[in-house]
Formats: C-alpha cells, structure tokens, sequence
C-alpha cells in the first residue's frame, strides 16, 4: 500500500501505464471486488466513511452525492455516469496528468461509481484541447472494452457499462455541471436551474452523476484499502491525498500528490522551490482563478476543503497560482476578468454585463485612463456577483480574486488612479 | 452536400444518444474535420440531417471556440493567454508571434499558413508560456524560440 496512491503506478518517462503494466500493479482488482458479492449501496457507504470530498473545487462529498440517485429496478433505464474532464479553470493542470498517465485508474474508478449508482451509460467529457489526453484515455478504453472490464456483463457479471470519451468542442463554461450535461445534449453550454438537481434529472432528464477525473481515480483505492486507510492518508478530516501544483515565478514549478492538509509554504518553498532569483512572494491564488488571493501570513494553514477559511479563501483545485513583487496585481486580476469575461456563456445579466464592465474598468485603470470611483464600482460589480443572483458559479468564482484582491491590493489599486499610469509599466 | 464519409461518421456518432440531435455538436466537428472549417452550407447540412433548423445550429455552432464559422488558416495556433502563462510572459508571445505572422489575434496570415487566436489555460501551467499548434502543444516558450517552433509548420 502506498502513501500516494494516484500517482503510485505511474512511468517516470512519462508515457502511459498500459493495461499489462496496470494489471500488472495490482490494477483492476477494486472492479474484481465489488463485482464478487458487494451490493452497490456498500460501495457508496464506503466512499462517505473515506470522507472523499470532489476535487473539482467545490469539496461536495462524493458518497453524499451518490447517495442521492435512485436505485433499483423501479427505475428507468438509462442512470448517467460522468467524468468532468474539462479541466479549463486557469491555473489548474492536475487531471491532464492523471488522464495521460493512468488512464486505466479514471475507467476503474468509473466503473465502481457507476456500479454505486447503477449506471448503464458512462461519458468521459473531456476538453477539446487535451489531445495527448483524448488519443490515451480512448486507446485505454479499447483496452478495457477487450478485457471485458466494460460492456455487457462485466467479467460474467450481471453488471454492464458503456464508457464513451466525448471530446468537447471549447468553452470553459462546460465544466459547470448543468453546462456540461447542456453541451453533451449537443446544446450551447448554458446553466440549467437547480432544483432538479442532476442526480434525479440530469442528463436527457435522467438521473445522472457528474465527478470530476481527479476524485473518480480515488474511488478504486478505496475500494481495495478502505475508508479508514484512504482517510489516514490525510493529515485533516479531508479523506485522502490530493494533487498540489505551483506555476508563477518559483524555481521549479509543479505537480506533487501530498496528504490532504499540506500547507501552502510546504509546497511553495519545499517542493517548488521558494521563488526564483530577483523576484519576492506577494501573495498566491490557492486554487484556479475561482479562488481569492492568500497572503503570507496565511501560508500555514491547513489546504484542505474548509483549512483556509480563516485567510477567507478555499482550496479550490489544489492548484496555486503564485504572484510575485514584479508582477502587476491590478494587471493579473484584469486578466482573471477578461477571462471570465470572455468566457462567461451571457445566460445571466450580472455575469455578462457585470465582468465585461469590471474588465473595462481595470484596461482602463492599467493604460492610465482610471477614474475615482472605480474601486467602489468594481466592489459593487462583484457584489452583483454573489452566488444566488446567478444561474452557475462563474460570476461568483470572478467575485473572489477580485474582492479579495480589492482588499490585499487596495494601495496598487489607488496607485494606478493617482499615478494615471500602472506603475509596474 | 455531406459526403457519404462524413454521413457515416455522423451517424455513428448519433447511436450513443437517445436523440438524434444530440449528435449536434459532434456533427459539426466532423464537418469541420473535412472541410476545415464550418460554412453555411456546412450549418445546412447538418440540420438537415439531424432535423433541426439551421438557426438552432448556427447557435450552437457560434458557441463552441474550437468550432470556426471562418475559414481558418491551414495551422491554427491557440496561445494560451490565462493567468499563469500571463505572469509568465504572456504578453511577449503574443507581439512577437504578431510581428513574425504581420497579424492580430484573429487574423489570418494572407498566404493561408496560419491563424493566430487566443485560448483559455491550456493546462499546463507548470511550463508556461503555452500554446497549441493544430495537434501539438509547445511548451516553455521564450521570444526566440517561438520563432523556430512556427518554422515546422509549412
């Protein structure tokens, strides 16, 4: 048993673990398990003892969820079974890796949750843009469908699944749950409202269960090792490892699977390296754009789903994005606007009007054309933003780096409006 | 006109769903995949065979970055400019590639070779700055060597 289950069976040269070698590591023995005699229901219970919380960013527990499709015969065929592989939110590069080098550990999982909540139909949605990912994943699948790991009646069960990858035309609103059952309905990727939530009506209507890549290759090792292993895996009472990256101006940017509850100055100066030569640490974005500014004096807390609340952020996808005493704040958070901006799907007013106004304001304030008034307009913007006056979370993730940047850089705002020009031009 | 090609590859596509236009998206790849991008006829064409309207693929063809209702050059090149490839030089990439192709974001070199558009964080923040060129991802790029990266493509 490793301490680092998800990156365990990976080859150092970077080129996928295939079948053999999976099977190999002891691979596929979860999906042997559950289909000798476990009842779905069991698999679920023990996935919510492994307190396994989605590492999407949201944190939601994942047996929670499941525990929310209807089961048994009474149901109407087909139940869904997700894979969110549209990792898109910025900063974040962490289930790229688990899809290009495990391929194998994504099916397996999916194929214990699907058996969780009896699904019949599983779809890897995976962006457009994740080539080496989609050329893998669907070689792995082939795989899997000959060893009879997928299709009708698994390894001579009674249980079937159909896996599919579908690859993804572009846009980061399909990684919003109800956009990306929209856009796997061939529609335009718009947020659909909730209640119904989609594990009672999701997918065509059906019930349906959409996880993220990184919290379905947990899955299987929980099965094999239990829910008392995976939750000592952790240092909180977050179950599990979870993969940590740093990108920004440090020495050696990265990805390193650590125990839940690793602090961010572990990561930043053990594993990347502290900053590079010339350049000082300011502050870092824990987690995707999604997620608001840290600071030092907050380095020490505990990453996990509720460890950074006391600095007013979240771990969001585990993925830090670092900000250095060179770089621009007022600009880096202009760039987090235009990107959701550019991204937003124009379902909802707040959002498409709301980030397109703050990202005027802010190439304004950076090209020396700022006004008075703008900081409180932006505060008022991102008050607009608040989760409830929208359909998904896009504008709701906008609002937290730039409230909190708002707040951290309040001098670099005020700067720029009394110098007329952005100060690091 | 789909050819018989691209209605075998459609229809292939429309087994895994329980409705026809569902495939929708799929479709439209498939025609871009053939014709390189997605014309009107290309709209037509799919609504006709999945029985939608052509206004209601337009909308979903409109929607969808990777989906090109211009032509496109015979290299797309997608620079990544989210935020940490932005830290990391972002900026640079993007004037240097518009010096060396005499475009803008959204253009398209004269001679057909390539079209410049921007992307969101293609996920590989740990080496950035980032973009992709049609397939391949080039990565840790510097004002040099983006340069000889462009030299590849013909």
């Amino acid at each position: 048993m490793t301490e680092r289950p998800l990156t365990a069976k990976m080859h150092e040269d970077g080129s996928a673990v295939d079948l053999a070698a999976y099977e190999q590591a002891g691979g596929y023995q979860s999906v042997r398990k559950i289909l000798s005699g476990m009842e779905p229901k069991q698999v679920t219970q023990m996935v919510k003892d492994a307190n396994l919380r989605g590492r999407g960013g949201a944190g939601f527990p994942t047996g929670t969820k499941w525990s929310f499709v209807p089961l048994g015969k009474d149901v109407p065929d087909p139940t869904y079974l997700i894979c969110n592989a549209d990792e898109m939110e910025p900063g974040t590069f962490k289930d790229r890796l688990l899809m290009e080098r495990d391929p194998h550990q994504l099916i397996e999982g999916m194929i214990g949750a699907a058996f969780a909540i009896e699904a019949d139909v599983a779809f890897i949605f995976l962006r457009g843009e994740y080539i080496l990912a989609a050329e893998r994943v669907e070689r792995a699948l082939a795989e899997a469908y000959a060893a009879h790991y997928l299709g009708r009646h698994i390894l001579g069960s009674p249980f079937s699944l159909e896996m599919y990858l579908h690859v993804s035309a572009g846009r980061y609103m399909c990684g919003d749950e109800t956009g990306l059952l929209n856009a796997l309905e061939g529609k335009r990727a718009n947020p659909r409202m909730k209640p119904p939530f989609p594990t009672t009506a999701g997918l065509f209507g059906k019930p349906t269960v959409v996880n993220n890549v990184e919290t379905l290759c947990c899955v299987s090792h929980i099965v094999n090792h239990g829910s008392e292993w995976f939750r000592n895996l952790s240092r909180t009472s977050d179950g599990g490892t979870k993969l940590f990256g740093v990108s920004g101006k440090v020495k050696h940017p990265g990805l390193w699977e650590l125990p839940m509850g690793t602090t961010p100055r572990e990561i930043l100066e053990g594993h990347a390296g502290g900053m590079r030569e010339g350049v000082a640490f300011r502050a870092l974005i824990p987690g995707g754009a999604s997620t608001e500014f840290i600071v030092e004096g907050d380095l020490d807390l505990p990453m996990d789903f509720s460890g950074l609340k006391p600095a007013g952020s979240r771990m969001g996808t585990g993925t830090m994005i670092v900000l250095d005493d060179k770089t621009c704040p007022v600009g880096l958070i202009r760039n987090l606007m235009a990107f959701f901006s550019r991204e937003s799907c124009g379902w909802c007013t707040p959002c498409w009007s709301g980030l397109h106004w703050s990202e005027r304001i802010l190439t304004a304030m950076e090209q020396g054309g700022g006004e008075n008034g703008d900081i409180e307009k932006l505060h008022q913007l991102a008050s607009w933003w608040a989760p409830g006056h929208t359909f998904c979370a896009l504008a709701p993730g906008a609002a937290e780096p730039l409230e909190s940047g708002l707040k951290h850089f309040r001098d670099d705002f005020e700067a720029h409006l009394r110098e007329k020009r952005c100060p690091w031009k | 006109m789909l050819s018989a090609e691209e209605v075998r590859e459609i229809e292939a596509e429309t087994t895994r769903y329980p409705r026809r236009d569902a495939a929708c998206i799929d479709a439209l790849k498939i025609v871009q995949r053939h014709r390189g991008w997605i014309s009107d006829e290309g709209i037509r064409d799919v609504a006709g065979l999945l029985n939608m309207s052509a206004d209601e693929v337009d909308g979903i063809a409109s929607f969808y970055s990777l989906l090109f209702r211009k032509p496109v050059g015979r290299h797309v090149i997608l620079l990544c400019d989210s935020v940490s490839c932005w830290v990391m030089g972002y900026e640079t990439m993007r004037r240097r590639l518009e010096e060396l192709l005499q475009i803008k974001l959204g253009e398209t070199t004269p001679d057909d070779r390539f079209t410049l558009l921007p992307i969101v964080c293609l996920g590989c923040c740990d080496r950035a700055p980032a973009m992709l060129v049609d397939r391949d991802l080039h990565v840790n790029l510097d004002g040099e060597t983006i340069g000889r990266v462009l030299g590849k493509y013909s």
